[in-house]
């Protein structure tokens, strides 16, 4: 079990931010993300794109404000439990939170602070008839084991990145693959592009544009799926795994269904006070929670990450006064020895 | 003259006709978010960087539109329910040369 002081659920910049308020507030922090790495949005979908209403910084890329808040917060030792999407979250006796990942990583804390985003990214689904049910019976959305497909007859749909790098990857290992895409260009890396292109003139792919799949065959696993070609008739193609790789849309996940007031696929706040939800202990800031006059802006994001730590610690330690400082004033005392501090004036006499 | 009139056909197939001001650097998307001719959460939701594909929609009418940019041909490349006239909203500013635009939006996805 990995316990903290407060639990943040989300690593974009809104919640590595709130590492460092707490940090100032001598409280430690704990992270949990979905994605591989922390920055959220900046990191994952436009790391090179310039934001420039960050306050200070005139214009500065996504993944170097990521970067930045990184090195920001190292002092105050926070921990990550990264690739792993939080799941279930219960109410303990002494009033503390345990939340449970998708992979059963368990974490405790008195108070969580869902600093989500737009939520987590799941691979964007093809509305067909029976996907859902097959899921995990030859529909995949994410190839995490290759050998799963050894010798099998698999079929790819999409036309990015992903289908173009998994279509040539599993040409040595499964039986058969075929490529399906929507038009007959592809916008990927133009080495894959030629090298499927080279895979398709020996006969190692099967490639059929401009297509879609429009439904898929099996009960109890996948069997095949229905191809739709432009003007012609439908037909099937017999396979083993369907996996279609359409890229990564935002849902708020398993957090909708923790109880937590929800309006227009956002988490209700109190935002009078600190962005408290309706369940007390449990804070949404961010780009996740919604309040009159609402605005989805990183620098909305750190100030009420700022505010809502002040209520943590307060319902950390009900009977200690807390007096805010100013970091000109206190400096900052690291969790791991550093202190950073103004140099102080030196005091000479003069002879 | 700074407002242009339009018609928006929202996913329930209601023809909505608007007036969208071409003089405060508005898309197509934050036209049909400011009359809230979609549920919140449901157009938009990348913010315009042609990165979601939840303001797709259909443009009827013959317009000259600004080109597709690589980012918005990628992005309609992995959408759901593209059409020959899809276009993202986000991508359509609006302005003077837009005067009786009408465009459907696409299903939710």
């Amino acid at each position: 079990m990995i316990t903290t002081d407060i639990l943040i659920i989300g690593a974009g910049p809104t919640g590595l931010f709130t590492v460092f308020e707490a940090g100032l507030l001598k409280l430690r922090c704990h992270l949990i993300d979905a994605l591989a790495q922390p920055g959220g949005q900046c990191s994952e979908i436009y790391p090179k794109k310039p934001i420039y209403d960050i306050p200070a910084y005139p214009e500065i890329l996504a993944g170097d404000l990521t970067d930045n808040l990184l090195e920001q917060i190292k002092q105050f030792e926070p921990g990550f439990t990264m690739g792993e999407r939080a799941e279930t979250i219960e109410k303990q006796d002494d009033g503390s939170f345990i939340v449970t990942t998708n992979k059963g990583t368990k974490h405790q804390a008195p108070i969580v602070a869902i600093a989500g985003g737009l939520g987590s990214f799941e691979p964007r689904k093809p509305k067909l008839e029976n996907l859902e049910k097959l899921e995990d019976k030859g529909v995949e959305y994410i190839i995490k084991e290759p050998e799963l497909y050894r010798d099998k007859d698999v079929v790819i749909a999409g036309g990015g990145d992903s289908a173009l790098d998994w279509s040539i990857f599993l040409t040595d290992v499964a039986k058969s693959v075929t490529l399906i895409h929507r038009r007959n260009e592809f916008r990927g890396a133009l080495d894959s592009v030629e090298k499927v292109q080279e895979l398709k003139n020996l006969g190692k792919i099967n490639l059929i544009t401009p297509a879609e799949v429009v439904g898929i065959l099996g009960e109890d696993k996948v069997s095949g799926v229905v191809v739709q070609k432009k003007g012609e008739d439908a037909f099937i193609v017999d396979t083993d795994h369907f996996i279609p790789l359409f890229g990564l849309s935002p849902k708020l996940g398993p957090i909708a269904n923790w109880g937590l007031e929800i309006e227009k696929n956002a988490i209700k706040v109190n935002n009078a006070l600190d962005y408290q939800t309706n369940i007390p202990g449990i804070f949404a800031i961010g780009d996740v929670n919604t309040y009159p006059g609402k605005l989805k802006l990183i620098l909305c994001g750190f100030h009420e990450a700022t505010l809502m730590c002040q209520s943590a610690y307060k319902i950390i330690h009900p009977n200690k006064k807390y007096v805010m400082k100013y970091t000109t004033v206190g400096g900052v005392t690291g969790f791991d020895g550093t202190k950073k501090e103004a140099p102080k004036a030196v005091v000479k006499a003069i002879d | 003259m700074s407002d242009i009139n339009i018609k928006i056909t929202d996913r329930e197939g209601v023809v909505h006709e608007v007036v969208a001001p071409t003089d405060m650097a508005m898309n197509l998307m934050e036209v049909v978010r400011s009359y809230e001719l979609a549920p919140e959460g449901t157009i938009g939701v990348c913010g315009g960087m042609a990165m979601c594909a939840s303001c797709q929609c259909y443009v009827n009418s013959d317009h000259e539109l600004n080109e597709v940019t690589d980012d918005e041909d990628a992005m309609l490349a992995e959408a759901f329910d593209v059409e020959d006239n899809s276009r993202l909203g986000c991508q359509i500013q609006m302005t003077p040369n837009l005067e009786g635009l009408e465009v459907t939006l696409a299903p939710e996805s």
